[in-house]
């Protein structure tokens, strides 16, 4: 195991204790520097002209009004920024500036800088547009039905961006197996971040041609790179500061419009820029939740086991490829985590419309399937008789394990979890016995720690850490990390600390910069306190190595009897023997040289070997289970969720205030998805969103959160810092289903769709009291005509190498 | 062109008012369509003060006016004549933090760390109001402050703990809140 872990979490220091965040402080007494915080002299302020159309090409646009405005500095159009860019290398179909089209309301058309914020916008009204209007692609469904016109010319064909198939083991042959089959239509509607921060960015260029950027991005790496190709400097005269997110949850992923924009005023004014999006405008930067029809077709036995899956996922993904390719193959990922599977089939058709591009929120991809499967568990015990808690544990993925799609599980806490909530909640007592309106419901989940690929191919590390080490004792950890409020700086130096035996206190945290710290992929995929963690825990080992060689010497004792605690390094066997710390630090120095380490961490390769098995594997694997309270009210439909149980197995706290934090939080965005945020829009041909503002988007606010009560499970995996797991995105996955499992014990209702407004289940109340089914949900699964023949991968259990094989014709099923 | 000029030229004088600032008098001159939102931030430096929407519905730009929370956004600077305004920075008493401060910072109540500075202002408006305020009395007086990290759960458990320092008692957080049920 990485760090001490062998020896399991006694005689740790700071690890797995609740040290305060290193910038906890800062953030209490309004001292951190967000994007917007950032004040220069002579800044100017820029705005972005916006498109009013949903699909339109650009007929003529006129900016001369805009440019004579006195106070205006500079005006930007698409042909000053022509080069495409996009998150992911596979669809690169984004401009800073629209070029040639709109494809959505609010897409940047043209660019303001100003002296004043006023100045600026009162010039985005002289800009004139002269568009000529396409037809709208709205939906799922009109995605389908109409090829023409297309949004990109760079999908597969029409509407359709991607096609996913994939099949591991024959599933038709689990079906043969099963005694019972059931496929089951659900629908997940998407929703938006809505971190409090709105986007910011401020550039500067400087005399001798270098630009800073300090940007609200959750990625500055691939930002970094995306600026490059866009701006056509040299990567290493761009210089990307993140500031401190005020809030990320994936929403500030992708490269962005105005990221571009501001930089190019900045390089062309001489002058620093600054851009801060309105609300409305951070409505239409989205890459949200990708709204997704699915058929889950699942082969079953009368105990429960599962003998095949065949999920199929539609996704509305908006505008613009973003990061959706990837949103698209994790809709067929982690199905498999949670209980046995010997047979898995998904396929994923990511259509384009003329909406705000949808993309990673929490979850990325997962909670949408999530949903459909345990929802769907919870009929398969119905069917059965069975008690939904006991079937889940009876049929639990073992740890250790290689599951069907090639992806590897090590440790798996799930089976804890499950008795914690159960007992928590006393789902026994309580389940099918509570009054008519009142019900609890469970669900479960597994998810990632990190994706073993980085999303521009590289054999390089995904985080780097480097230590210097002062002569007064004190460390400085230098890393590429940005801070989202997650407290992965924290993290930093909570490790360093451990392994170094000094004060988190003692420890200076630089994070996110591109010119002073090494390369981190980002605060995505639940990747970083295992991969910085990782990381950090070399660079610090290293270091002290070398302090370790340094006493030993002047001490003359071995040095494998020394140990480091209280910042002493001192002998086991004769502890009255010591140096402090910053005498160690004054030894090493003296013998070495200038001190410093550094540390790398790259996830172990999977074991999948077919195009696209890069993604879903990763180092280790969270599980969660939640049991959730509801009241629901059979006059009105209203929802109330008093409480949700739930239990997460993070392998091992770093910090377990932070793990709580990250667990309630998970819950609390859940909730919100699973009753009330949607992104809307209006029904016509004009795709305007309903209501981009935080007043109308509906959010939980304190009188709609739920109590929780949290329960951590600490089943160490070797892959992780001291065994730790992620804990940001794994608890979300479960509420969803949980509260839908819920209404069902409350009023035997199955919603099938997301969110659960009180129309949805009022009408399905009303309907099981006339007789017909009492559901609300999808009837109909609409797919495209043709799908590709799936790459077909034996499992392990057949004895699969991991690799594809060509099926014979017989066996090859549509 | 020249209506344009005309609309620009036509910006009326500045407002300029005197008001206190976290106890000190503070005179200041700004155009007079700006909230005070925007002369905290702009024309004063006071960043701390954060804005999440700019429309009275996030919460996160209040501030104490009179020791009233209010929302900065909706408030122009220039009814703010003679008004004792407070804000994040001038919470700590020199070094020393609020009590509230403190335990948002101990219990990770500040993750992002954006919607904090209304918290722990609307929330100080409350505990003098309200020395020990039940759970219920809470999630009312933070009602129209969004946070999204939280899930109000370690904001309510910090002013619950601020309280409890406040009315002069050793407290901790609650094992549970920490660590969890066992």
């Amino acid at each position: 195991m990485a760090g001490n872990n062998g020896k399991g979490p006694s005689g740790l220091r700071v690890i797995g204790k609740p040290f305060r965040k290193v910038d906890a402080t800062a953030k209490c007494t309004g001292e951190t520097k967000y994007a917007d915080d950032i004040v220069f002299p002579r800044m100017l302020h820029a705005k972005l002209f916006r498109s009013s159309v949903p699909h339109a090409r650009i007929l003529s646009l006129d900016t001369s009004q805009a440019e004579n405005y006195p106070g205006v500095k500079a005006v930007l159009t698409g042909k000053d920024l022509p080069k495409a860019y996009g998150a992911m290398p596979v669809s690169e179909d984004e401009h800073a500036l629209a070029i040639e089209k709109v494809r959505m309301v609010g897409e940047p058309v043209a660019a303001v800088a100003a002296v004043d914020e006023d100045v600026a916008t009162e010039a985005l009204d002289l800009i004139k547009v002269e568009y000529e209007l396409l037809p709208t692609i709205t939906s799922i469904q009109s995605a389908l039905e109409h090829p023409e016109p297309r949004v990109h010319d760079h999908g597969e064909f029409g509407n359709i961006h991607r096609r996913q198939v994939y099949e591991f083991g024959d599933v038709e042959a689990g079906f043969a197996e099963a005694d019972f089959i059931r496929e089951d239509l659900t629908f997940y509607e998407g929703s938006t971040h809505l971190a409090l921060e709105q986007h910011a960015s401020v550039a500067h260029f400087s005399h001798d041609g270098k630009l800073t950027l300090y940007t609200s991005t959750q990625d500055l790496h691939y930002l970094h790179k995306a600026l490059v190709k866009v701006l056509g400097l040299p990567a290493s005269h761009i210089h990307v500061i993140a500031t401190p997110n005020g809030g990320g949850f994936g929403g500030k992923c992708d490269p962005f419009q105005h990221e571009m924009a501001v930089s190019k005023l900045a390089m062309i004014t001489g002058r620093p820029v600054k851009i801060c999006l309105t609300r409305e405008e951070v409505f239409y930067c989205h890459r949200g939740r990708h709204p997704a029809l699915m058929s889950t077709k699942t082969g079953f036995k009368k105990d429960g086991s599962i003998t095949a899956m065949h999920h199929r996922t539609i996704l509305d993904g908006g505008a613009y490829g973003g990061l959706g390719v990837a949103s698209a193959f994790y809709t067929g990922t982690f199905q498999t985590t949670t209980y046995k599977m010997p047979r898995f089939k998904c396929e994923a058709v990511r259509v384009f419309t003329n909406k705000a591009p949808c993309g990673p929120k929490r979850g990325n991809g997962t909670p949408q399937p999530r949903f459909a499967q345990e929802v769907q568990m919870d009929k398969i015990a119905v069917q059965l008789g069975l008690d939904p808690a006991k079937m889940r544990k009876r049929h639990l993925v073992p740890p250790d394990s290689t599951l069907a799609n090639w992806i590897r599980v090590g440790s798996m806490g799930l089976g804890k979890c499950i008795d914690k909530v159960v007992e928590g909640s006393r789902w026994s007592e309580r389940f099918r016995k509570l009054p008519y309106g009142k019900g609890i419901g469970l669900a479960c989940s597994g998810y990632m720690t990190g994706a073993q690929t980085p999303i521009y191919w590289n054999n390089m590390p995904h985080s780097g850490v480097q230590l210097k080490l002062d002569r007064g004792g004190g460390v400085t950890v230098y890393c590429g990390s940005a801070e989202i409020g997650q407290g992965s700086d924290s993290i930093l130096a909570y490790i360093v600390a451990e392994v170094l035996g000094i004060d988190p206190f003692d420890i200076r945290v630089v994070t996110a910069d591109t010119d002073l710290t090494p390369v981190d992929l980002g605060s995505y995929s639940s990747r970083v306190t295992l991969m910085t963690g990782n990381a950090a825990i070399q660079a610090a080992e290293r270091a002290k190595d070398l302090l370790r060689q340094a006493v030993a010497e002047k001490l003359e004792v071995p040095a494998d009897r020394l140990v480091f605690d209280d910042r002493r390094v001192f002998d086991t066997e004769n502890p009255e023997k010591s140096q402090t710390f910053i005498e160690a630090v004054w030894l090493a120095e003296t013998k070495f040289g200038t001190l410093g380490t550094v540390g790398s961490y790259k996830p172990p390769a999977g074991k999948g070997k077919f195009k696209g098995s890069g993604i879903g594997p990763s180092p280790a694997f969270s599980y969660t289970a939640a049991v959730a309270e509801v009241e629901v009210n059979p006059e009105t439909g209203v929802v109330v969720v008093p409480r949700i149980w739930v239990a997460h197995d993070v392998g091992q706290c770093i910090n377990p205030v932070l793990v709580m934090g990250q667990v309630e939080g998970s819950i609390y965005m859940g909730l919100g998805e699973a009753l009330m945020e949607e992104m809307s829009y209006r029904g016509n041909r004009n795709v305007v969103h309903k209501f981009p503002s935080f007043l109308e988007y509906k959010s939980p606010t304190t009188m709609e959160m739920c109590d929780i009560v949290t329960y951590l499970i600490e089943d160490r995996d070797s892959n992780g810092p001291f065994g730790a797991k992620e804990a940001g995105q794994g608890p979300q996955l479960p509420v969803a289903p949980a509260i839908a499992n819920a209404i069902f014990d409350a009023v035997g209702v199955r919603i099938d769709e997301v969110p659960i407004t009180p129309d949805k289940v009022l009408k399905a109340i009303r309907d099981k009291a006339k007789g017909l089914e009492g559901r609300y949900g999808p009837t109909k699964f609409t797919y495209p005509s043709e799908m590709p023949a799936p790459i077909f991968v034996p499992t392990p259990f057949e004895g699969g190498d991991g690799k594809p094989v060509e099926r014979q014709p017989v066996l090859a099923h549509a | 062109m020249k209506a344009v000029k005309a609309t620009k030229e036509a910006r009326p004088e500045k407002a300029h008012i005197r008001f206190r600032v976290n106890g000190e008098p503070v005179e200041v001159a700004f155009s007079p369509h700006k909230t005070l939102l925007e002369v905290l931030r702009e024309d004063l430096g006071l960043t701390g003060t954060k804005h999440g929407c700019e429309l009275g519905e996030c919460g996160c730009c209040a501030v104490l006016v009179d020791s009233r929370p209010v929302l900065s956004c909706l408030v122009l600077g220039a009814a703010m004549e003679g008004h004792e305004i407070a804000t994040v920075e001038g919470m700590a008493d020199g070094t020393k933090l609020h009590p509230l401060q403190a335990a948002f910072a101990d219990l990770g109540a500040a993750q992002c760390g954006y919607c904090t500075p209304g918290m722990l202002l609307t929330a100080k408006a409350l505990l003098e109001r309200v020395s020990r305020p039940s759970r219920d009395q809470i999630k009312a007086a933070l009602s129209g402050n969004i946070c999204r990290c939280t899930g109000y759960i370690k904001i309510y458990e910090a002013v619950e703990l601020a309280a409890a320092w406040m009315a002069g008692e050793q407290a901790e957080a609650p094992k549970e809140s920490v660590y969890g049920r066992q």
